[in-house]
């Protein structure tokens, strides 16, 4: 019913988008649809703005639920698992390698359940809220990226779960900016937890490195996954 | 129904809505719902309309206004049936959330169509 109803939402700003930047239509007096009325009342300026401000409110209010609970669950399964996994790698190629694959895989449910929560609520992942989101949660990734591709070619692969902790927490603070109050709070945990690994012994052959990353990547998912699960919707 | 009808009404400026839709066929459906029309109850039910339901705290937060204002605005809805409230205690205390109801859906919509008719009726006097 929520879904219907804010479909025919869009639907009907999809209708009267091209009306709001009508200038003829902006400037037409209204009087003439009531002729001997007295002064002009642009009733139609009055219901461009009150259907904006329905457009803006139903923007803000969705970013509450965005947020996938049931992804941040899969998020974490997913981290354990390649904690498990990284601790059999036998050199630092390959233990980059594991994460970077969960990283992936990772990334995929995010999208995939946001995508599915957006679509239930008859709203597309790319309006408003969601791309919002995306946009501050990028740009950390995308230093992640590229500060792991230097760290690892200088071999300074101890430094990688600290600063992807570190960087992650970073994206999630800002994305979580326009959510609900557990992520930006689970982002914040995020660079704590990065912090520490960095001034812990964290290399790839270490109990630390897998340690913290399983406590963050997986356990943080997790806990926070089945908070926002329960009280904002999977 | 009968309160419904009361609310049923013409736009705060006293004129007519329903003389816009003097030049559509459904006139009388374009008295506009002024309990709705006011831009914080508007702004309470448009925020529940895309969620299952929302808490006291998320919808002052939302909408930027203070506890009072919400309170007054949300118990007019409140008694118009359009939304419900629900009070529970959780280990930290009580929590009061909000949940918009089926007859409040259907008025959004229907202000919704009243927007769109009266842009509709502009465009269409503009054409003509």
């Amino acid at each position: 019913m929520a879904g219907a109803l804010h479909g025919t939402y869009f639907a009907v700003q999809s209708r009267t988008i091209e009306h709001f930047f009508d200038p003829t239509a902006m400037s037409s007096p209204i009087r003439e649809l009531h002729p001997g009325k007295g002064p002009p009342v642009a009733l139609h300026d009055r219901a461009m703005d009150n259907l904006r401000y329905i457009r803006e409110t139903m923007e803000r209010s969705a970013s509450f639920t965005h947020v996938s609970g049931i992804g941040g669950v899969g998020m974490g399964l997913v981290a354990f698992a390649a904690a498990a996994l990284a601790t059999t790698a036998s050199n630092p190629a390959e233990w980059v390698t594991i994460w970077l694959v969960a990283a992936g895989v990772s990334l995929g449910i995010a999208v995939l359940f946001m995508a599915r929560k957006s679509r239930a609520d008859g709203s597309s992942l790319l309006t408003g809220p969601g791309r919002k989101f995306a946009w501050s949660v990028t740009p950390p990734l995308v230093a992640g990226a590229i500060l792991t591709v230097v760290l690892v070619r200088v071999g300074s692969i101890e430094l990688l779960p600290g600063m992807w902790l570190l960087l992650y927490g970073t994206g999630i603070v800002t994305g979580g900016s326009h959510s609900v109050r557990p992520i930006p709070i689970m982002g914040g945990i995020f660079m704590l937890t990065g912090v520490v690994a960095l001034l812990t012994p964290s290399g790839w052959n270490t109990h630390w490195g897998n340690a913290w990353m399983a406590a963050g990547f997986g356990g943080l998912h997790l806990i926070f996954g089945a908070i926002i699960w329960r009280k904002h919707g999977g | 129904m009968g309160r419904q009808s009361a609310l049923r009404r013409t736009d705060a400026g006293g004129h007519a809505l329903g003389a816009v839709g003097g030049r559509q066929p459904e006139a009388g459906a374009l008295d506009l719902d002024r309990l709705i029309h006011e831009r914080v109850r508007l702004g309470i039910v448009s925020s529940l309309a895309v969620n299952g339901s929302l808490t006291f705290t998320d919808l002052r937060d939302l909408l930027g206004i203070t506890d009072g204002n919400l309170s007054a605005h949300a118990r007019k809805l409140e008694e118009a049936g359009y939304v419900v409230c629900t009070k529970s205690h959780d280990g930290r205390g009580s929590k009061t959330e909000y949940r918009l109801t089926p007859t409040g859906r259907v008025e959004l919509q229907q202000y919704l169509d009243h927007m769109e008719a009266i842009i509709q009726a502009t465009r269409t006097h503009d054409e003509g």
